[in-house]
């Protein structure tokens, strides 16, 4: 039996996107998935904004560096060096809800869902607000333009240098943790190469640093110039040489390949099929859009085994709920305890090698609040659970001011109702309840109408909408797509 | 062969049930019942890098005074435990234990490599991988996976806590986070979660969706479990009234049950005193002296404390030097407490940190905490340590 286009395309937006909008869902029963691809394709093809939340006194002080550091350096006293360090984290936090409001609100799904991807992929945790914009920048300027490109800037980013100790990595003193995370995390896999590439290697990045703007260094002092062997190569290596190699290395192709199929398609990765990609990829010179492509109009991302098959990452169920019920958040830190509560913090990876996603999202407790959020929504539960301590970014002090601003109602969504419940319209009402199953869930099986029935409210045909969208919401099957 | 009718009753309902139950949802049905001198681990996590050099003080080292000249807790406010070391003044319980012959430290606990970021270092702890390594399980997961393969008995492994840290999680197996077992899902909407488990049919094993029913079946029946055997001898004893306390005494009555948990799990913190150490560290020092020996106390009297081995850790010290402002920053090796009625070497297991000898001036460590996981996992928990470790460590003797 053939799939409807309707479950097909659902499938599409929910792996190249976050999900149906609600605004969407009309359309998805009248275009083939390769109309419906090549529209998300292109409407995430216009220039990549920088996003810049800090606020004027952090603004002015990176400005003023320039400046000061031609005079003398200025020293900041203790207590401005902690307002630094209190607006930095607080702006951090507003280029998370920023972010995740463009996840929600941007044309551009497949531009975000894969700069999602290469966010967990170059992973980096820094409290500075200015590297983590330059980064976020970095990842969702190439996150569909070419592999190479991102990898290079990535590598000569503040944010990363930094958290890999590469301004560390002199002459004498060879520091390998850049060189180590490089080849074991951004391009070949573990296994791929001896500890002695790693040794040549770091060498060859010894004087790559940044400056107190966050811009890119070379410190020819720092730097070694001789001789070294990389992967069999001999040369008076610089770090844009080790970059080039790995990118010559097929292994390269296979590895990213491998992880962006897990990620889009399978958490079962057909080998096969990866193979054929990785050399498609590593032909078309790096060139993700290709690789995209390749996966999206394939017959096999559409077969069955595929549909429904992936656990959703705590960020793509909460921006699935809100793309599909249009909501204004009274205070969007909600969303960041629950990103905390759930395990999925962004620019708060657990370490260089990101979130390891699928099962992994999952146990008592987490699946638990992941199938109470749909009454959090509501008004309906109250929020009796407290994230953990992150000493990282607290600093000793416990955070309670995030919690008790929020009161008992964590959440505070206003729901916009009105474009959901007309899009059911002309169903018949016996027929709804299965109808808002086959929209919201990827599964085949799903929890029976007449469970769902007794947990709605039948008074009127709104209100079973409602109600039954919350309790379907609240299964299993809705943490799949 | 004749089968009285009666029996034949019971044996075929028995079986027909166990043919259409799943196995997941059986497990709780049976009576577990824990044996006699059955060994349980209380991990107490100092969270935040407790400050270890003002924790057991090196009173007759002129060096620590002269690193910290306005921190240093001076011999006559220190509690005295041997001619060279004291305690924190607010630790008097552990004293006492430390007196008793049920209390062990252990110094310079740490790791090669260390990473001064908490979350990293924490990471490493949990994990019990090297630094350079990137595990996404924990050790006590692990624990839960070897034990545990195909016995569906999620409750052996506790955290008393509302998310599950990464030490409990295992490649199949994860414990249980709950901060109260009256409500480890504590919602409006439990019973429609019950009618959906029960309703669900279960299908191929490896679907995604299945794993997740799984999980739902195991935390519904753990609650229930859970909070059944809370209640079976609930503890009368007085507990203090603080996060700590309430956690040991919820860890008490469970313990004093026939419950199959075998690991609990509870943090207490936040111990990064950058600022102004002083106040801080004692506020906190009072809340675990106080739980901890309310704990003792009511483990004696039950006659429990020869099977209960409470540590603590944290995940790294502070810096030997005391900084501008009245505290420490993050440092490196660290002392470890273990208390128990059953430790076989009592006092303070080795030799203090040579201050004299530092690495960037941070303590080098002579212990690695591993060794310590491998002890507890053979010798307390008797499982099969090299296989969940990944690794032979060498095993200490305070157990």
């Amino acid at each position: 039996m053939s799939l409807s286009n309707q479950l097909k395309n659902q499938h599409l937006m929910w792996r190249a996107g976050f999900g149906p909008a609600v605004e969407q869902l009309g359309d998805l029963s009248k275009y083939s998935p390769e109309q419906i691809y090549k529209a998300l394709a292109k409407s995430s093809s216009k220039k990549t904004e920088y996003i810049n939340v800090a606020d004027n006194y952090l603004n002015g002080l990176v400005m003023g560096i320039g400046e000061v550091g031609k005079q003398q350096t200025r020293k900041l006293d203790e207590e401005q060096r902690k307002m630094v360090r209190q607006k930095s984290r607080d702006a951090v936090k507003n280029l998370n809800t920023y972010w995740m409001y463009e996840m929600v609100n941007s044309a551009a799904q497949l531009k975000e869902k894969m700069s999602l991807f290469w966010h967990n992929h170059f992973a980096c945790r820094n409290l500075n607000i200015f590297y983590q914009q330059e980064l976020l920048y970095i990842v969702r300027r190439n996150a569909l333009g070419n592999f190479g490109t991102m990898l290079k800037d990535v590598s000569r980013s503040a944010a990363m240098l930094n958290f890999l100790n590469n301004q560390q990595n002199r002459k004498d003193h060879p520091n390998e943790n850049f060189a180590r995370e490089v080849m074991e995390l951004f391009t070949m896999g573990r296994g791929n190469y001896t500890e002695t590439d790693i040794k040549e290697a770091a060498r060859a990045f010894t004087g790559w640093g940044s400056n107190a703007k966050g811009e890119f260094v070379f410190r020819r002092f720092q730097h070694d110039y001789g001789s070294k062997t990389v992967l069999g190569r001999t040369g008076n290596f610089d770090g844009e040489d080790v970059l080039n190699i790995l990118l010559e290395e097929r292994q390269t192709s296979y590895y990213i390949t491998w992880k962006i199929y897990k990620y889009l398609v399978n958490e079962d990765a057909d080998i096969e099929k990866v193979s054929w990609l990785a050399d498609r990829f590593y032909d078309n010179d790096y060139d993700i859009s290709k690789l995209l492509d390749d996966i999206f109009i394939s017959d096999w991302f559409y077969d069955k085994k595929n549909i429904g098959a992936k656990i959703k990452s705590p960020v793509e169920l909460l921006i699935g709920i809100r793309r599909i019920l249009p909501m204004r958040l009274e205070n969007e830190e909600a969303l960041l305890v629950l990103q905390r509560l759930l395990g999925q913090l962004l620019f708060y990876p657990p370490n260089v090698a990101g979130w390891p996603g699928g099962k992994a999202w999952i146990d008592s407790s987490s699946l638990m609040l992941r199938m109470r959020i749909p009454q959090l929504i509501n008004d309906m539960d109250e929020m009796n659970v407290q994230p953990k301590d992150d000493d990282d970014t607290m600093m000793g002090m416990k955070n309670t001011r995030m919690i008790q601003g929020m009161g008992k109602k964590v959440i505070n969504a206003d729901v916009d109702w009105k474009e959901y419940t007309k899009f059911y319209e002309s169903v018949p009402r016996e027929s709804l309840a299965n109808t808002i199953s086959g929209i919201l869930l990827q599964t085949d099986k799903a929890v029976s109408e007449d469970l769902i029935k007794r947990y709605t409210d039948q008074s009127g045909r709104e209100s079973f909408i409602k109600s039954a969208t919350l309790q379907i919401m609240s299964t299993p099957e809705y943490q799949l797509c | 062969m004749l089968i009285k009718r009666k029996e034949f009753i019971q044996v075929g309902s028995l079986a027909t049930a166990s043919v259409l139950v799943p196995k997941f949802l059986k497990a709780f049905e049976t009576p577990l019942p824990v044996p006699k001198g059955n060994k349980v681990v209380v991990v107490l996590q100092l969270s935040g890098g407790n400050d270890g050099l003002n924790t057991v003080i090196p009173y007759r080292n002129d060096l620590y005074y002269k690193a910290r000249p306005r921190l240093g807790i001076e011999r006559g406010n220190a509690l005295s435990l041997t001619d060279e070391t004291g305690l924190h003044p607010s630790l008097t319980g552990f004293k006492e234990l430390f007196d008793d012959g049920s209390l062990s430290i252990l110094n310079n606990v740490g790791y090669p490599n260390p990473d001064r970021s908490h979350f990293r270092s924490m990471d490493i702890w949990h994990a019990a991988s090297q630094s350079n390594e990137y595990w996404t399980t924990g050790w006590l997961g692990r624990y839960l996976d070897a034990q545990c393969s195909g016995c569906d008995k999620p409750t052996q492994a506790l955290e008393l806590d509302d998310v599950l840290s990464l030490a409990l999680k295992g490649e199949e197996l994860r414990g249980i986070a709950m901060k109260d077992p009256r409500r480890l899902f504590g919602t409006a909407n439990e019973k429609f979660f019950r009618e959906v488990m029960k309703e669900h049919q279960k299908q191929d094993d490896e679907r995604p969706v299945e794993y997740l029913y799984k999980t739902m079946a195991e935390t519904l029946s753990s609650a229930d479990y859970i909070f059944k055997q809370s209640r079976l001898h609930p503890t009368n004893a007085t507990y203090p009234q603080t996060g700590l306390g309430n956690s040991l005494k919820t860890i008490a009555s469970l313990i004093f049950s026939d419950i199959n948990t075998r690991v609990y799990y509870v943090s207490l913190g936040s111990f990064d005193t950058h600022v102004n150490q002083g106040p801080q560290q004692q506020r906190l020092f009072t809340e675990m002296n106080d739980a901890v020996s309310a704990f003792v106390k009511d483990l004696k009297q039950q006659g429990k404390f020869d099977d209960v081995l409470l540590f603590t850790f944290s995940e790294f010290g502070r810096r030997v030097q005391q900084n501008a402002s009245g505290g420490t920053d993050h440092g490196t090796a660290n002392n470890m407490f273990f208390i128990s009625g059953g430790l076989k070497q009592k006092g303070v297991l080795n030799a203090m940190p040579d201050l004299s000898d530092l690495t960037e001036d941070d303590l080098k460590h002579q212990v690695d905490f591993k060794s310590v996981y491998a002890t507890i996992l053979n010798k307390w928990l008797e499982a099969d340590d090299k296989s969940i470790l990944k690794k032979d460590y060498q095993h200490l003797s305070f157990i």
